[in-house]
């Protein structure tokens, strides 16, 4: 599974609005490169990214080949209630990688 | 952006009043050597802003992860001996503080200068009875990262002295030495035009304190040899192997000439 880091505020009082970060390692391989024997490298690339706030979808996103190897979101949302943030990641493959971390909110 | 240049040179300067003069930095060209000052700068001097930014993001510099998965494999219990780095080495930020500022250096055992990518390998096989990293896998280049990560801010400090001489020797003969079909010298760029340009490109004195990098070319984490392969290609000359004893004297010779310069890895280089 590949590693992923993830960044969410320990506390937050109701109502901020607090940044999530989010990253996973993987190389985004976008299937227009040629390796050494002048074979094409196929695609291979994470195709959805999805972060939930207290079981509600929070952050969705749709991603393309084209973008950079290791993808890194960063976005803002506002704090309500005390639970956890959770990460997905799905690769073209169908294979998931989850992520979850804590936050308390007074 | 400039300004913002011009003063981080300044605060250089001040930070490091005691330039040393007698550097591998020539001044052939005065134009570069004006530019550079004469003193030795990690090649994190001529990013942009914005990289420079994104090295200094410990959660946002993408070599984290490999920092990370480096972290993982040192507790790993692999091979026939049931060990993990750790089962011998314990702690990483004190047994491996200092480790990278002296790599490569001379092994008595091997009988001749070995880098840090060939003591992990040796302690792979010879203690952990595991077989040996592939040169430029991820493991290794996780596992080097986490080692150099731990000795971040020091000064690179190797030893050129006694059995190292001829080691280092022959990786100054290799840095001077023109060769490929554009017959260059690394030093004709790295040291006689340092700070001036190739095209919109500036030249970087060639530091390697910040290795293994992230380089956003690569899209992924490398090695010093894999930037001197590539730097040898692009002089269009045959490159050496990773792990081949020329680099390894060119990695021992670069160590020394970067001596003092903090290590940076993961640095994120373009």
């Amino acid at each position: 599974m590949p590693n992923t880091r993830v960044r969410v505020p320990d506390s937050a009082k109701a109502g901020d609005i607090i940044e999530i970060r989010a990253m996973i390692m993987h190389p985004m391989e976008n299937g227009f490169r040629v390796d050494t024997q002048g074979t094409t490298i196929p695609v291979h690339i994470i195709t959805d990214f999805v972060c939930s706030y207290d079981g509600a979808e929070a952050f969705r996103v749709t991603l393309e080949p084209g973008l950079s190897a290791n993808p890194y979101f960063s976005f803002f949302i506002r704090a309500t209630r005390s639970g956890t943030v959770d990460f997905l990641w799905r690769d073209q493959d169908g294979t998931i990688t989850r992520a979850s971390a804590p936050i308390v909110v007074t | 952006m400039r300004m913002r240049v011009f003063i981080r040179a300044l605060a250089l300067v001040a930070a490091a009043p005691t330039a040393i003069a007698d550097g591998p930095i020539s001044h052939h060209d005065a134009h570069a050597a004006a530019a550079v000052g004469g003193e030795r700068r990690s090649g994190y001097f001529w990013l942009t802003p914005e990289t420079q930014r994104l090295q200094d993001d410990e959660f946002a510099n993408p070599g984290t992860l490999w920092v990370e998965a480096g972290k993982a494999l040192w507790n790993l219990s692999v091979g026939a001996s049931g060990k993990s780095c750790a089962s011998c080495h314990d702690d990483a930020a004190q047994s491996m503080r200092t480790v990278a500022t002296r790599y490569p250096a001379y092994s008595r055992a091997a009988a001749h200068v070995i880098n840090l990518e060939q003591q992990v390998n040796r302690c792979r096989t010879l203690w952990q009875r595991a077989s040996g990293f592939v040169y430029e896998s991820k493991d290794l280049l996780a596992l080097t990262a986490f080692i150099s990560y731990q000795a971040r801010g020091l000064p690179m400090n190797v030893a050129i002295d006694g059995p190292a001489t001829q080691s280092y020797e022959r990786g100054k003969t290799f840095f001077n030495a023109r060769r490929g079909q554009l017959n260059l010298s690394c030093a004709n760029c790295h040291e006689q035009h340092a700070g001036g340009h190739l095209r919109g490109e500036p030249i970087t004195q060639g530091q390697v304190n910040g290795f293994p990098i992230y380089r956003l070319l690569w899209q992924t984490m490398g090695s010093t040899h894999r930037m001197f392969a590539w730097c040898n290609e692009a002089v269009r000359a045959e490159p050496f192997a990773a792990g081949s004893q020329p680099y390894v004297d060119l990695e021992l010779f670069e160590r020394w000439r970067g001596r003092g310069l903090p290590i940076e890895t993961p640095a994120i280089r373009r």
